[in-house]
C-alpha cells in the first residue's frame, strides 16, 4: 500500500503523550551514562534533546529506537514497548551515523525498504521531495554528505510515521539543504507526526522546539520551551565590556526595568521585551562607545544553558 | 498511516533474502569469489593434476561452498555493521531472526546457484558423478550451516577491515593446509588425524564420498555439526550489530 502522508497524526481517542520515559537508568559496566531520566514527549510537537557531548542523548535515543536495553526504568513509545513491532512499524529513524548500505542505490533502498512496513509513501515521490534524483544510479557511497544525509531523512519518513526519531539531522548541510530539511521536518509536526530531536545546531532548536530538554551527565537539568528555558518573555541580555557603570542605562529605561551584571561582561535587563527598550540599550552603548555583542532576547541563551550544563557535568 | 496488520515475517524474510541476492549478484569480487575463482580451480586441478575430473569436483565444490558460506558472507556482513545499515534496519520491522533467515535463504541461493553452475562446468568437461544426492545435500546444507555461523561469529565482533583480513587469510590457508586441495588422509598420519577435524577437511571429505559412492561419512557430519553448534553458540553470545 503506498500512499504521500503528509504526516500520522494519533488516531482519533488516543491521548496522552507520544513517549513516556520514566526514572531510565543504563550503565556500561561502571559507568552510568543515563541516571533516572524521566520524560515525555507530546503528540504532534517537535521535542529537542540537548545537552554537552557524552551527556546521555545518544544512548536515551538508543533506548527509544529499541536497539539498547535499559538497564532499569520504563520507557513507553506510542504506548508500547520500544523495539516491538507494533512501534517499529509506527516510527521512523534518521540515525547519526550511517544507516545506509554503501553499495545500493538511493530508490532501490528505499524501495526493499517499503516491503518492510504495512503502508508507506512513494519512494520516488519521497526522494524527490528531499532533493534527491529517483533515477540517480549513483550507489550511496558515492553521494556527498549532505544527499546521504537526505537519504536517510526519506527513509526516516517512508512509513509516514506517527513519531519519527532524528539525531543530528542537518549535519554537514549546506545551508540551502538545511533549510529544506527544515521546512521538511516542520511540515510533518504540523501534519501531526511527533518528534524527537537531538542536535548541536542551537538554532535548528529554536526554529522547530516546542520543548526543550537539557541534559548533562545522564540527568535532566532544564525542562520547557525555548522562551521559558532563556527567559525570553521577561528579559533581554547583552554582552559588553565588564564592570560598567550601569546607572546611566537605568536612568534611560522605564522604572519598572532593571539591568544588572550576571557575570563578568554579561548584562541581562529585566523586565517585557520590546523593540523599543533594545533601541535604547543599544543607543547607550553607542553613547558611550561601546560595541553591544550577543544581543538577545531572554536572559541566557539555549548556547549559554547547553554550555553550563557542559561545565556542571560531573 | 499504518494498519492494524502488518507486513507477514515471510514477506520480511522474502524481502530481506531477495534484497541481500540483489546487492551480493552486483558486486565483481563476490562474482569472482563465487564463480571464477573455483571454475579456474577445476581446470587448473584437472590441467596439472592429469587425474580423473570425477576426484577434482568435490574439491571445488567444497572451495566454492567454503568461499560462498564464510568468506563472502563474513566479508559482508562486517561492512554492513560497520556501515550502520544494521543498526538501522534493527529499528525497522525487520527482526533479527528475519534478517538472519533473510540472509540464510540469500547464502543458501547463492551457494546452490555456484554449486550448479560448477556441475555444468564439469560436466562440459566430461564429469559424470555416481553420487548420492541426499546424501550431497545433506552435507551442502550441514557444511554451508557451519561455515555461515562461523562467517557470523567473524564478523560479528572485529572491525570490517579486520573481518576482510582474516575471512581471506583464512579461506585461503583452510583450501590449502585444511584438507581440501590436499586430502588430509594423503598428510602425514598425525598432521593427517589434526587436519580432519577441520570443518573444511570434514566438508571435503563428505562431498567426496557423496559424489563418488563412498560409504556415508558419519565423521565428517560428527565434525561439521560440532564446529556449526559451536560457532552458532558463540556468535549468539558475542554478535554486535553495530
Amino acid at each position: 500500500m503506498s500512499s504521500i502522508e503528509l504526516g500520522g497524526a494519533p488516531t482519533p481517542g488516543e491521548v496522552g503523550p507520544a513517549l513516556i520515559v520514566e526514572n531510565l537508568v543504563v550503565r556500561y559496566g561502571a559507568t552510568v551514562a543515563v541516571d533516572g531520566l524521566s520524560m515525555t514527549a507530546e503528540t504532534s510537537q517537535v521535542t529537542a534533546l540537548l545537552g554537552p557531548n557524552g551527556a546521555g542523548k545518544t544512548t536515551t535515543v538508543e533506548v527509544v529506537c529499541g536497539l539498547r536495553p535499559a538497564t532499569s526504568g520504563r520507557v513507553r513509545l506510542l504506548g508500547a514497548e520500544p523495539g516491538s513491532r507494533q512501534v517499529a512499524e509506527r516510527i521512523g529513524v534518521m540515525l547519526q551515523q550511517g544507516g545506509l548500505y554503501p553499495t545500493a542505490r538511493p530508490l532501490e533502498w528505499l524501495t526493499y525498504l517499503a516491503r518492510l512496513y504495512p503502508s508507506h509513501a512513494d519512494p520516488s515521490a519521497l526522494l524527490a521531495l528531499v532533493g534527491i534524483d529517483p533515477s540517480t544510479r549513483t550507489t550511496t557511497r558515492r553521494l556527498s554528505g549532505g544527499e546521504q544525509q537526505r537519504v536517510k531523512l526519506a527513509a526516516a519518513l517512508l512509513p509516514n510515521p506517527e513519531f519519527l526519531i532524528l539525531d543530528e539531522p542537518t549535519a554537514g548541510l549546506d545551508p540551502l539543504a538545511r533549510r529544506n530539511l527544515l521546512e521538511a521536518i516542520g511540515a510533518r509536526r504540523d501534519s501531526g507526526t511527533s518528534i524527537l530531536l537531538t542536535t548541536h545546531q542551537l538554532s535548528d532548536v529554536e526554529t522547530l522546539a516546542d520543548r526543550v530538554i537539557v541534559i548533562a551527565g545522564g540527568r535532566i537539568v532544564a525542562d520547557g520551551t525555548v522562551s521559558e528555558l532563556t527567559g525570553a518573555d521577561d528579559a533581554m541580555s547583552f554582552g559588553s565590556r565588564p564592570g560598567l557603570d550601569l546607572t546611566d542605562l537605568a536612568a534611560a529605561l522605564p522604572a519598572s526595568y532593571r539591568v544588572r551584571e550576571v557575570r563578568a561582561g554579561s548584562y541581562v535587563v529585566h523586565g517585557p521585551p520590546t523593540p523599543q527598550i533594545m533601541a535604547a540599550i543599544t543607543a547607550w552603548c553607542a553613547q558611550k562607545g561601546l560595541m553591544a555583542t550577543d544581543l538577545a532576547v531572554g536572559q541566557r541563551t539555549l548556547e549559554q544553558i547547553v554550555i553550563d550544563a557542559g561545565l556542571e557535568q560531573p | 498511516m499504518s494498519t492494524s496488520t502488518g507486513v507477514r515475517a515471510s514477506a520480511r524474510v522474502r524481502a530481506h533474502a531477495r534484497w541481500e541476492l540483489r546487492l551480493l549478484l552486483r558486486n565483481g569480487e563476490q562474482i569472482l569469489l563465487m564463480f571464477v575463482i573455483p571454475i579456474a580451480l577445476l581446470v587448473a586441478l584437472v590441467v596439472m593434476r592429469r587425474s580423473e575430473i570425477d576426484t577434482q569436483v568435490p574439491i571445488v565444490m567444497t572451495v566454492s561452498l567454503i568461499a560462498t558460506c564464510f568468506t563472502s558472507l563474513a566479508i559482508g556482513t562486517g561492512f554492513e555493521r560497520r556501515s550502520g545499515a544494521l543498526t538501522f534496519l534493527a529499528t525497522t520491522p525487520l527482526s533479527r531472526v528475519d534478517l538472519l533467515l533473510g540472509k540464510a535463504i540469500a547464502t543458501a541461493a547463492l551457494a546452490s546457484l555456484s554449486i550448479a553452475v560448477l556441475a555444468l562446468v564439469a560436466a562440459m568437461m566430461g564429469w559424470r558423478p555416481n553420487a548420492q544426492w541426499p546424501v550431497l545435500v545433506l552435507f551442502i546444507v550441514v557444511g554451508g550451516g557451519a561455515f555461515a555461523a562461523l562467517a557470523v561469529l567473524l564478523a560479528g565482533v572485529l572491525r570490517a577491515e579486520a573481518v576482510l583480513a582474516l575471512a581471506n587469510a583464512i579461506f585461503v590457508l583452510l583450501i590449502v593446509f585444511g584438507g581440501v586441495v590436499f586430502a588430509a588422509a594423503d598428510m602425514p598420519s598425525a598432521i593427517g588425524q589434526v587436519v580432519s577435524l577441520l570443518p573444511s577437511a570434514a566438508l571435503a571429505d563428505a562431498l567426496q564420498s557423496a559424489l563418488n559412492g563412498g560409504a556415508f561419512p558419519l565423521g565428517p557430519l560428527l565434525v561439521l555439526v560440532a564446529w556449526g553448534t559451536a560457532a552458532a553458540m558463540l556468535a549468539r553470545r558475542t554478535f554486535t550489530w553495530d
